[in-house]
């Protein structure tokens, strides 16, 4: 054994030292693993404090160190710092090994013989592996300025606008016929009760002419290749059987369309909108959408009113599907949320019970631009309420269906309360579990709507019903609740209830996570690379995530995530080239028989067939180091870098502590 | 040296089936050449001669042995220590003594479930259920025959090994060539390889060999071979038919595919690659052109049989040598 190995453990405060013997683990690698090469062990308050990494430097400089592996926490924390450390003193950083006796074991045990034990055996494994390690450089690559907005809601609108007002391309890709998102469906915002669609709607004729921005709506990305700074993307452009350059956005084509249908999104189902149409008056881009399925000329052959009519010869009835390849950098990822379907809490009666609506429902019945003009009427479309009841926490805080809090819907509730006594007069019952309002402003909103006298009953609401049981109830929905703070069950007749339904991870999330190369948490959302210190990075280099898709939040938080997003993109792309992990799998050309069996597994499209060799090559700009290549290849002629079948069987000797205890291994 | 100056050869056959010493004789007018060359000093099936004149040998005496089978019973452990004690060069030589071959799939099974369904199958006329046990007392004295391990074992799990011969049996022609090899070396005109090294063999998978047309893989059902007519140009794996070509080691001259059969690992892993059964079927599963679960489940339910399709041959020689249940002493 020829490699001199310095082995530092971390007490990280108590943190590590809390559950484990660190002076003990430190003093057993000294000892026991000497015949492995460990020439000193040394344990440290904090190891990533500068004394403590000076430490190590010293070592390395003193006695020749030729590996190096800290026990503290996990690579994703330190890492990097480490591999800094060692670098400055003149070590390859990839000799470093860092092994994670915090996340992996202190923090889940509570017993310190077991974590000290534990904390040996990773160490162990960590001492055989950095071993194999080799001396590597990291790759540098140019960045493509260019970069993809998913989503043309908010989040995505902010980020688009920051990285386009910093000079650089933006290409925003949007599923429906217009930018605006779920904020555009919106009549007031809280608490300030500013018009949404006055503030939303200069960013979005910003995004719509601004130079720097390509917007692609009635699109979807249908594939990504790549990695961080050179992403090649394919944007799926659905056919609005609309030629853009020739379209002025007059609107007489939706004028003059005879069909009517249903707009179960702008409109929640609550109004109509013709077959072609744009979603809002203020759509951005201003071109309408021809809905085939819906389309009179589509189903029987005959009408083509929109054709005959348009002024410029627009419509273009055979447009097909286009497939629109791109270049990016990077992408920031806000594809938005969707709301709880209260369908699944049947005892509400949405559905059944006429006047019993949806929070965006709602919206669109108060909101000025809306089916009814913004006048709050019940499902007759000419009584206002006398009584509404507003049910906080509809599918959010219930084990049932979502365990999380919806974050928006007690200040929706509140808003809602407020709008429908403004307008109506009607007496207005919040049921509430926890009334939260933690946000800027929000607390002195919740005192204001208590002061409009409106009437808030502490309980989970267990049936909205319309049959009638006692005197007053007849033609009134009946809300059964148990009111907690005076003990006591009520029965609560009321003209109209909202239901201020959860927000949910849209349905598509996981196949758009798949898309991406990113994870889901158990309740659907997209995870962050750390919830505290990255809320807009991902795991994927160059790929960040801002809005809803992270989790439930309100439109301020969403604009500050898109800001911190296009922030975190600007940033790379004025380094204008980025060092990338030198982790890349090869093929060894004398043991590839030219199976072909990882041809088509390679999500980054590295690998090459030379027909004429009948070998496969992996194209190294283009390998990731993901390794599917090198677990799949049944010759085990693909090796990666950094995670060679030595190293990792090595690892896996270390923590069995085969090193120190030769095991009987065969019972005969 | 021996009388008559030519160095010594052995041949033992422990667990396995016979086939290799066939395999050998199957040299053909080659086999002159070892008798020219040797004096065969102890080879059960081919002469007579008894445990206790290789015990009077010399250490080291013996040039050349040729040890077929895997390490079953204590039987086959004392022959294979003591030719290692004798022998300068011991060779481990077929698919047994390298990674167990198909007896190691009884490693799957602990030793009493194996006694079980050879003694009281309803084939078997056992009215007494009896068992064979290592001892017996009969008028003339006591009997013993070898008692069973609990799970079977390569030559190198129990000695040192100087070289492998893969294949279930070797290739006679890549048997003929190493003779002629360790004939070329006694002359002097050749070097004998490093220790460890694979001989009879070559370094790459039976792909290389393979004449077959093979494009990337889109794999929708897994075929058995009784159930398609495999076609004579196309790559058998393409075809649905799962053909361990890739993962096995070449020096076969990919003999099963080119007649139409799908090459099933005898040669063993390709070199450097530590666990046959396990590079196959992530490579056998990664083709699976499917990403729903339930379609995937059902075009995996075409492998009926997976601990015999991956490690027919190397089960003992795999990461894990065997199943729990045969571990566990009882």
């Amino acid at each position: 054994m020829s490699e001199k190995i310095g082995v530092y453990v971390c007490h990280c405060g108590t943190n590590i030292a809390g559950t484990v013997d660190v002076e003990d683990v430190a003093k057993w690698a000294a000892e026991q693993l000497k015949h492995r090469g460990v020439v000193i062990a040394r344990d440290y308050k904090f190891m990533c404090s500068s004394l403590g990494q000076e430490l190590i430097q010293k070592d390395i400089q003193e006695l020749g160190l030729t590996r190096v592996v800290v026990a503290a926490c996990s690579p994703h924390l330190h890492e990097r710092t480490f591999r800094t450390a060692c670098k400055n003193a003149g070590l390859n950083p990839y000799l470093c090994e860092l092994v994670s006796i915090r996340e992996q074991c202190s923090w889940i045990h509570a017993d310190k013989v077991v974590g000290t034990e534990k904390s040996k055996a990773i160490l162990s494994g960590g001492v055989e592996r950095v071993i194999w390690h080799e001396a590597l450089e990291p790759l540098r690559v140019p960045i493509h300025p260019a970069t993809l907005v998913v989503g043309g809601g908010i989040a995505g609108i902010q980020a688009a606008l920051e990285i386009a007002d910093a000079g650089f391309p933006v290409i925003m890709v949007e599923r429906e016929p217009s930018i605006g998102g779920h904020m555009a469906q919106f009549d007031k915002t809280f608490p300030t009760l500013d018009c949404s669609a006055c503030i939303l709607t200069p960013k979005m004729v910003d995004v719509g002419n601004h130079p720097n921005i390509k917007l692609l709506s009635w699109a979807e990305v249908t594939k990504v290749d790549g990695y961080v700074g050179n992403f090649q993307v394919v944007v799926k452009q659905k056919a609005r059987c609309v030629v853009t350059e020739l379209c002025t956005g007059c609107g007489i084509c939706v004028e003059k369309c005879p069909k009517k249908v249903v707009d179960d999104v702008f409109e929640a189902g609550l109004g109509k909108r013709k077959a072609i149409y744009t979603p809002f008056p203020q759509a951005v881009p201003k071109y309408p959408v021809l809905d085939r399925e819906n389309c009179t000329y589509f189903i029987k052959g005959t009408c083509k009113a929109c054709e005959k009519f348009c002024p410029t010869g627009a419509i273009d009835f055979n447009q097909k599907d286009e497939y629109l390849q791109f270049d990016v950098g990077q992408i920031i990822l806000a594809t938005g949320w969707e709301l709880f379907d209260v369908r699944r809490i049947p005892q509400y009666g949405y559905g059944r019970l006429p006047n019993v609506l949806t929070s965006l429902e709602f919206e669109r019945l108060s909101n000025a631009a809306g089916p009814t003009g913004g006048k709050i009427v019940m499902k007759d479309g000419v009584t206002a309420p006398k009584s509404v009841g507003i049910v906080h926490c509809v599918g959010s805080r219930d084990k049932n269906y979502n365990a999380y809090c919806s974050s928006i819907c007690c200040m929706q509730s509140l808003k809602f309360a407020h709008l429908v006594h403004e307008r109506t007069g009607a007496e207005v019952h919040n049921f509430y579990i926890d009334i939260r309002t933690p946000s800027k402003g929000y607390e002195e909103f919740y005192q204001r709507l208590l002061e409009e006298g409106t009437h808030f009953v502490r309980g989970k609401v267990a049936d909205i019903t319309n049959s009638v049981r006692l005197p007053g109830e007849e033609g009134k929905l009946v809300i059964q609740v148990e009111d907690t703070l005076i003990g006591k069950q009520r029965r609560i007749p009321v003209d109209m209830v909202i239901l201020s339904a959860g927000l949910e991870p849209r349905h598509d999330t996981k196949e758009v996570a798949r898309l991406f190369g990113l994870s889901c948490s158990a309740d659907g959302w997209m995870i962050e690379r750390h919830p505290k210190l990255d809320p807009v990075a991902t795991m994927t280099d160059g790929i960040m995530i801002a809005g809803c898709l992270q989790g439930p939040k309100d439109i301020p938080a969403s604009v500050a995530q898109g800001a911190a997003a296009a922030a975190r993109v600007v940033g790379k792309i004025q380094q204008k080239e980025i060092s990338i992990e030198p982790v890349r799998a090869t093929v060894n050309q004398d043991k590839c028989s030219g199976c072909r069996i990882c041809n088509n597994l390679c999500p980054f499209n590295a690998i090459l067939y030379h027909e004429d060799r009948m070998v496969s090559e992996v194209n190294p700009a283009l390998c990731q180091g993901c390794g599917t290549c090198v677990a799949a290849c049944p010759a085990g002629a693909i090796t990666g870098t950094g995670f060679s079948n030595e190293q990792v069987l090595a690892q896996i000797e270390g923590l069995l502590m085969l090193n120190v205890k030769r095991m009987e291994t065969i019972p005969a | 040296m021996t009388s008559n100056g030519k160095p010594k050869f052995a041949m033992y056959w422990a667990a396995s089936c016979g086939g290799c010493e066939i395999a050998v004789l199957n040299i053909h007018e080659k086999i002159l050449d070892v008798d020219a060359n040797f004096e065969v000093v102890f080879w059960p099936v081919a002469m007579d001669a008894k445990y206790k004149d290789v015990e009077a040998m010399e250490d080291g005496s013996i040039l050349l042995t040729l040890f077929n089978g895997a390490i079953r019973n204590d039987e086959n452990e004392h022959i294979a220590k003591l030719l290692r004690q004798k022998s300068k060069i011991l060779v481990a030589f077929g698919s047994c003594a390298n990674e167990g071959c198909v007896p190691a799939l009884a490693n799957l099974s602990p030793v009493k479930d194996l006694m079980d369904t050879v003694y009281t199958t309803v084939s078997t006329e056992n009215p007494e259920n009896l068992r064979p046990q290592p001892t017996t007392t009969v008028p003339e004295g006591e009997l013993y025959i070898p008692t069973m391990y609990p799970i079977v074992r390569t030559l190198d799990q129990v000695v040192d090994v100087d070289y492998y011969m893969p294949g279930c049996p070797p290739e006679s022609h890549q048997i003929a060539a190493v003779i002629d090899l360790v004939i070329q070396v006694l002359q002097g005109k050749a070097q004998l390889p490093p220790k460890g090294t694979v001989i009879g063999a070559g370094g790459s998978t039976v792909c290389d060999e393979c004449k077959r047309k093979r494009d990337v893989k889109h794999i929708k059902e897994f075929k058995r071979i009784q159930h398609v007519m495999i076609d004579p140009e196309l790559c058998i794996l393409e075809q649905g038919v799962i053909c361990s070509g890739s993962a096995t080691r070449s020096g076969c001259g990919a003999l099963c595919p080119a007649a139409g059969s799908p090459c099933i690992g005898c040669y063993g892993p390709a070199e450097g690659a530590l666990d046959f059964g396990a590079r196959l079927m992530t490579a056998v599963s990664s083709v699976i052109d499917s990403n729903k679960p339930e379609e995937i489940e059902r075009i995996l339910d075409g492998i009926p049989d997976p601990a015999g399709m991956f490690y027919r041959f190397n089960m003992a020689g795999s990461l894990l040598r065997a199943s729990r249940p045969a571990w566990d002493k009882k």
